[in-house]
């Protein structure tokens, strides 16, 4: 019988050869794992929502070093140059050292490629790759594991504080080929570490590629990391993005996630708190039209007293764009005086727009608090008419209303030069000039 | 010739017939109340004269200045200088209360071909407005309503009346859940916006916003029809005998 799924293990069996056998074993591992299952299908319950099957419809190219040193002309960034503590530019999952800098650093933090990480032979490395799944079954996973080949890796040694922001840039296609690429990026803060890490997912035009990206992120004691993911990625991407954080003892998880672009676009978030006191707060936002699909999963586990975890997804979907959010939060049983709230809200401009949301509680303790809700409606047509009776012309009214739908959730990003930056981009999209928007009806 | 002049108006609302055939006249300089019962027609009309989708105009006028405005869109509406305060402002959250009388006014003005305010100019003029009514600088930075309390939901209108400088203002219930104090506030900023280039349309239940503006001409508005008009002394009969005389006898018509 023949595996619907053969051309990627041809994919992989042209990753270049490896020393490290505890890599190796790594990568085995994944493709073993990846054998099993195949590209994940509707049967499993927590794919329902978002096909990947369609994957097998293309021939795709493994990019390789050779589609990373092409020209790129401007690279995209949400921050002042003056803010930048140091900018990772990728290529086609590649590394571009001439395009990245990493000077303004603090003693002892490193700030640049998975790949020079691994050779310099860092054990922050390893043992955040070899960081425990908890049993989490997830072929996409697997098959960014089989294929391991480079990415961003980020340390903060104890105490230490990057003031400013580590941006990464990673820029997809570019070539004729319909291009794979399996970024695997490391973040590790040490005890009483900080750092603000702004990850940008753009698309060099519009040639189909695949991207498979995963974060191994690890938060010691009262570390704290805020993380935004700024999904604007070519319109015939597809994108799969998972981070795996894993929270000790009073640490703290901030992210913020924007989708706009991308074909379809699948962002995982597995949160793991470890500790008493670790706190977590999952945004973000999706604008979607056209024929556009996103999808939001997470995933928080409660697994000791006291912990806190916090998210907000709202959305607009025009057209007869897609989005699904799962939001999963599992109280285990000791995990007493847990606060867990998660909130779901998507506006439908489009007729044909469609929604699939699935809150999900699992508690196994009696002293909680935890919530979680999901509402989806149209705009507020006496709020439409209270506003054009003020001169304010209908498309803009739309936009005003669109913007204080999302308002909410962008309102609780941090940091105001970020805050402003998704603010303009919603603004471009409003205005129906997203630049890697998808289609237009 | 008459600031808005209505000529036998019927609308329909999801296909009952609300108003049946209002006339009105309104020259500039005037304040007209329109009292009546709950279900009268009161908001029906102010939404009618704005132009609320689904308020359809079957038969009759609504002339602004001599032009039918009947078919105009409501910001067009807006522009030609008709203002409605609502009985419920709506709260936007999100977008804060400067932007959005910035944006209003820059889109009337394009409208009417003059150059938009830039920020410094705007700023310029909302401070004059907002010491005229007393209002606080706190409430410009806030988010449109929200959070606001009724009574500040309603100077906001007035506000946004004062900043948009219509020629003709319909407040529809601008008194309903407002306390005294309250009330005499809102009042004092209408009062201040008399003058002899705008009309006034106050649409109320009860007389006590009358004691505070004070109207040239009472309409009693009744299933959907003027049943009387009289002086300012009518709203005082009205809160003295309620509206019975008018809500029982009609129903035939």
């Amino acid at each position: 019988m023949t595996n619907p799924n053969q051309h990627f293990f041809d994919l992989l069996a042209t990753q270049p050869g490896e020393s490290l056998p505890w890599l190796q074993a790594l990568r085995i591992r994944g493709n073993t794992s990846f054998a099993e299952t195949g590209l994940p299908t509707i049967k499993r319950e927590e794919w329902k929502f978002t096909r990947m099957e369609p994957l097998e419809n293309t021939a795709y190219v493994l990019a390789t070093d050779e589609h990373t040193t092409q020209n790129v002309d401007l690279i995209p960034s949400a921050f002042d140059t003056n803010r930048l503590a140091a900018r990772l530019v990728f290529v086609n999952g590649g590394y571009r050292d001439d395009l990245s800098h990493n000077s303004n650093l603090p003693n002892g933090v490193f700030c640049g490629s998975l790949r020079s990480a691994v050779a310099a032979g860092a054990s922050w490395v390893q043992g955040a790759l070899e960081q425990s799944d908890n049993g989490l079954e997830n072929p996409m996973i697997s098959l960014n594991t089989a294929a391991l080949r480079d990415g961003f890796a980020i340390f903060v040694p104890r105490g230490a504080v990057v003031d400013g922001v580590v941006e990464v840039v990673s820029l997809n296609g570019g070539t004729n080929a319909s291009l794979a690429v399996f970024p695997r990026n490391v973040i590790v803060l040490e005890q009483n570490a900080q750092a603000f890490v702004s990850v940008h997912e753009n698309g060099l035009g519009d040639a189909q590629c695949f991207a498979n990206s995963v974060s191994n992120i690890q938060l010691a004691q009262n570390a704290n990391l805020s993380l935004a993911v700024l999904g604007e990625q070519g319109s015939n991407a597809t994108s799969f993005y998972a981070n795996l954080v894993q929270q000790s003892r009073d640490s703290r998880f901030n992210s913020f996630n924007l989708s706009l672009g991308g074909g379809i676009s699948r962002t995982e978030q597995h949160i793991s708190l470890e500790g008493e006191g670790a706190e977590c707060r999952l945004d973000g936002t999706y604008l979607m039209r056209g024929e556009q699909h996103c999808d939001h999963t997470t995933r928080v586990d409660h697994r000791v007293p006291h912990t806190t975890s916090n998210e907000m997804f709202k959305g607009v979907l025009d057209d007869r764009a897609r989005a699904v959010f799962q939001g999963k939060i599992v109280v285990h049983p000791d995990a007493q005086q847990t606060d867990g709230q998660m909130l779901n809200k998507t506006m439908l401009l489009g007729d044909g727009a469609e929604i699939d949301s699935k809150p999900e509680l699992e508690i196994y303790a009696d002293d909680v608090k935890c919530a979680h809700g999901a509402t989806s409606g149209q705009i507020d047509e006496t709020a439409l008419f209270y506003l054009r009776t003020r001169g304010i012309p209908e498309h803009l009214a739309r936009g005003l209303l669109v913007q204080s739908f999302v308002g909410e959730v962008v309102d609780r990003i941090a940091d105001t030069e970020l805050r402003d930056y998704v603010l303009s981009r919603i603004m471009d999209w409003l205005l129906g000039n997203a630049s890697n928007a998808g289609e237009q009806a | 010739m008459a600031m808005l002049e209505i000529e036998n108006l019927h609308v329909t609302v999801d296909g009952a017939e609300i108003l049946k055939g209002i006339n009105l006249s309104l020259s500039g300089g005037e304040v007209h109340a329109i009292m009546g019962p709950n279900g009268s027609g009161k908001s029906t009309l102010s939404y009618a004269i704005a132009g609320r989708d689904g308020y359809d105009v079957t038969e009759g006028k609504i002339l602004f200045r001599g032009q039918d405005i009947v078919d105009l869109s409501p910001e067009e509406r807006a522009a030609e200088g008709v203002f409605l305060a609502f009985q419920y402002p709506v709260e936007i959250p999100g977008v804060a209360n400067t932007t959005f009388l910035k944006e209003a006014l820059n889109a009337i003005r394009r409208h009417r071909g003059e150059d938009e305010l830039d920020a410094m100019q705007f700023v310029r003029l909302l401070r004059e407005k907002v010491k005229e009514l007393g209002i606080s600088d706190e409430m410009l930075k806030r988010a449109v309503n929200a959070g606001f309390s009724g009574g500040e939901k309603k100077r906001n209108e007035i506000l946004q009346m004062s900043v948009l400088e219509p020629a003709l203002a319909v407040l529809d219930e601008t008194d309903s859940g407002l306390d005294i104090d309250a009330l005499k506030i809102v009042a004092d900023g209408v009062n201040r916006l008399r003058g002899p280039d705008r009309a006034m349309l106050v649409i109320t239940h009860y007389q006590r916003l009358l004691d505070y503006i004070v109207p040239d001409h009472v309409h009693v508005l009744a299933h959907g029809r003027i049943q009387q008009t009289g002086g300012k002394e009518l709203a005082l009969e009205l809160e003295k005998n309620g509206y019975a005389a008018f809500t029982g006898n009609t129903e035939a018509a």
